[in-house]
């Protein structure tokens, strides 16, 4: 039986369907990357993991049991990093080790928290509000909170999207260490194929929607710890970004949209030299014509 | 740094400066005019005061040229050795009239000496009603805290109910906003009547019953409006960590909410602030708003005056500590 299984879920909102008939199994340890085009469920997809949105149809089962409801055994990192901004940093991350480990005794969340705070490089901003650090900070804060609580699977919902591509690189290589160090299942919802290739263990491609599925998985063989920079002459890399990328734009060739504009033209025509010259209408047709463009 | 106390400093004061010039202009004076020809007058004078030749003759050239200005006459008189005297015999033969665009409406200077022992003793208290206006002030003051804690105590709760409950909205937001409107003249009346049992205490709980209940709503609505506003993610983190729901409300959209909450009690102090005059002047307590009804009732119209700057400058005291309480909150989220 897999670690984490999706068993033909389908989740739509308000008559629109998002996801159909999703299925997926994940086994423990594993680092599966989820990529799509922005806008096509991802999100929906982990909400639905995380159990803070129910499926329409199937069911989500973690270890056998099935998800009614959000909770600390799935550890969420959110796209817009979900700090509260009245908190600093070690509140932040205290909130949720409070939460999940009563029964410790205060010294030792004490500890546990700068144990996760150091993990992530921050121990000389521990008492800074979320407002005063940077994007990359604020992020890596998220993904401490996260670990901390010390889920059995984490689900990192695009956490670098909002980042700059330097700050996203140092990050993605803080990811890929922690995964290294720590071993848990993971969940990647990204859309940058470079990132799922340098991160994941298996990519799965998430169609376009409405009624969007995932698309067939492709495993990532690339031995670790993958150097960014190397990396790019790798020809597996190559093939595994090449393979990756066509099938989602493979996706997107389906989807063309068609509008139709209404055209006017002037409403004039030059005059008919052969008619007399006297008393000569005006040759106004009237006439309308439809196009139609095809964009893609 | 110069340009900051031009903006701030003399601007301002420039525009005080103006309103007290028009005011002043438009304003009433007191003037005397001779009942008798000057030459009566002067007869009359000389007669009773012996000597009074010497005063006679710095005062006729005011005499000569009306309107005289009861203010200037005063000035000179004070100058005068005997001048007591004189005035006796002269205040006979004059007769006093306003004049002025309002003329009852009192000068900058009129106001000024009938305040000057109300403001340069503040706390004096020589009678009931006869008290510095600051310890007037702080009677008001007292009242205003106590109806505002009340309106804070019950409005704060009825916020997060809205905020909370689509339901308790539905149910109870018509008639919030049928009693919303209402003036603080027309709930006073009521107060004293729910109150009558009290006896001498009616008024007190009267006002404060009128204090608390118009000064609910801005406390209410912004405290709805911020609790409907606390964003979905901070109310996942909460779900995803399984908090309570007291954790949530403690940990989570309390201090989401504060921002929205203080604007409330900013703008609730405000009304407080409004509320008190009024009820002080319907049951006749000791305070600014008491004062300035009794003064009128009096006919001490420059003590109106002194009321409503009074009233002014201490609300707008409270607008501002408030204001910095505020920007303390906003800061942070």
């Amino acid at each position: 039986m897999a670690f984490l299984e999706l068993k033909n879920v389908s989740k739509g909102f308000g008559g629109q369907r998002v996801l159909s008939n999703i299925n997926l199994s994940i086994q423990e340890g594993e680092f599966v990357a989820i990529v799509g085009y922005s806008g096509q469920g991802k999100t929906t997809l982990i909400n639905l993991v995380a159990g803070l949105i129910k499926p329409d149809q199937g069911e989500v089962t973690l270890e056998g049991k099935t998800v009614t409801g959000p909770g600390p055994d799935r550890g969420l990192v959110f796209q817009n990093y979900s700090l509260l901004p009245w908190l600093t940093v070690q509140e932040n991350i205290a909130l949720a080790v409070d939460q999940v480990f009563p029964d410790w005794t205060a010294e030792q969340r004490l500890a546990h928290i700068d144990k996760y705070i150091g993990m992530v490089k921050l121990s000389h901003a521990k008492d800074r509000l979320p407002k005063q650090l940077s994007g990359g900070m604020r992020q890596r804060v998220s993904v401490a909170r996260t670990l901390a609580i010390n889920p059995r699977i984490l689900l990192l919902d695009e956490p670098l999207g909002a980042l700059d591509a330097l700050t996203r690189g140092t990050l993605q290589d803080e990811i890929a260490n922690i995964w290294q160090s720590e071993r848990k299942t993971v969940v990647l919802i990204t859309n940058s194929v470079d990132e799922a290739l340098l991160l994941a263990d298996r990519i799965i491609p998430l169609t376009i929607g409405p009624g969007a599925t995932l698309g067939e998985s492709v495993p990532v063989t690339l031995a670790r710890p993958r150097d960014r920079k190397g990396v790019n002459h790798d020809p597996e890399f190559k093939r595994l970004r090449a393979l990756v990328t066509n099938q989602l734009l493979a996706f997107n060739a389906n989807r063309k949209v068609s509008l139709t504009k209404k055209l006017i033209r002037p409403d004039i025509l030059p005059e008919d030299l052969e008619a007399p010259r006297v008393n000569r209408p005006p040759r106004r047709p009237g006439e309308e014509k439809h196009e139609v463009v095809v964009t893609s | 740094m110069k340009s900051f106390k031009f903006d701030g400093l003399v601007l301002p004061l420039f525009g005080i400066l103006l309103v007290l010039a028009l005011w002043h202009t438009v304003a009433g004076k007191k003037i005397y005019v001779l009942k008798e020809s000057i030459e009566v007058v002067h007869a009359s004078v000389i007669e009773a005061v012996p000597g009074g030749e010497a005063g006679w003759s710095t005062l006729k050239p005011l005499l000569n040229k009306p309107p005289l200005e009861a203010a200037k006459i005063a000035a000179a008189i004070k100058s005068l050795p005997n001048g007591a005297e004189i005035w006796t015999a002269l205040e006979q033969n004059l007769e006093e009239r306003r004049v002025g665009l309002i003329s009852s409406l009192p000068n900058v200077v009129e106001t000024w000496q009938a305040s000057k022992l109300y403001i340069m003793e503040p706390f004096a208290k020589r009678g009931e009603m006869d008290q510095g206006i600051l310890r007037f002030s702080w009677y008001s003051l007292i009242l205003v805290a106590e109806g505002y804690s009340l309106a804070l105590l019950i409005g704060t709760p009825i916020g997060f109910f809205l905020g909370l409950s689509p339901m308790f909205t539905k149910t109870f937001d018509p008639l919030i906003q049928i009693l919303r409107p209402v003036s603080p003249l027309a709930w006073l009346p009521l107060g004293l009547v729910l109150f009558l049992s009290a006896g001498k205490d009616a008024g007190t709980y009267g006002a404060l019953f009128t204090i608390a209940i118009c000064s609910m709503w801005p406390t209410v609505l912004n405290t709805a409006v911020g609790v409907r506003a606390v964003p979905q993610d901070y109310l996942n983190v909460g779900k995803v960590l399984k908090l309570s729901r007291f954790k949530t409300l403690t940990k989570i959209l309390i201090p989401a909410t504060l921002p929205y909450m203080f604007t409330g009690f900013r703008l609730s102090l405000g009304i407080a602030w409004l509320v008190i005059v009024a009820a002080e002047m319907l049951t006749g307590r000791p305070g600014v708003g008491g004062f300035l009804w009794q003064e009128y009732n009096s006919l001490v119209y420059e003590h109106i005056i002194l009321s409503i700057i009074t009233i002014g400058v201490i609300g707008f005291i409270l607008d501002r500590l408030m204001s910095l309480i505020e920007a303390r909150f906003k800061a942070i989220s």
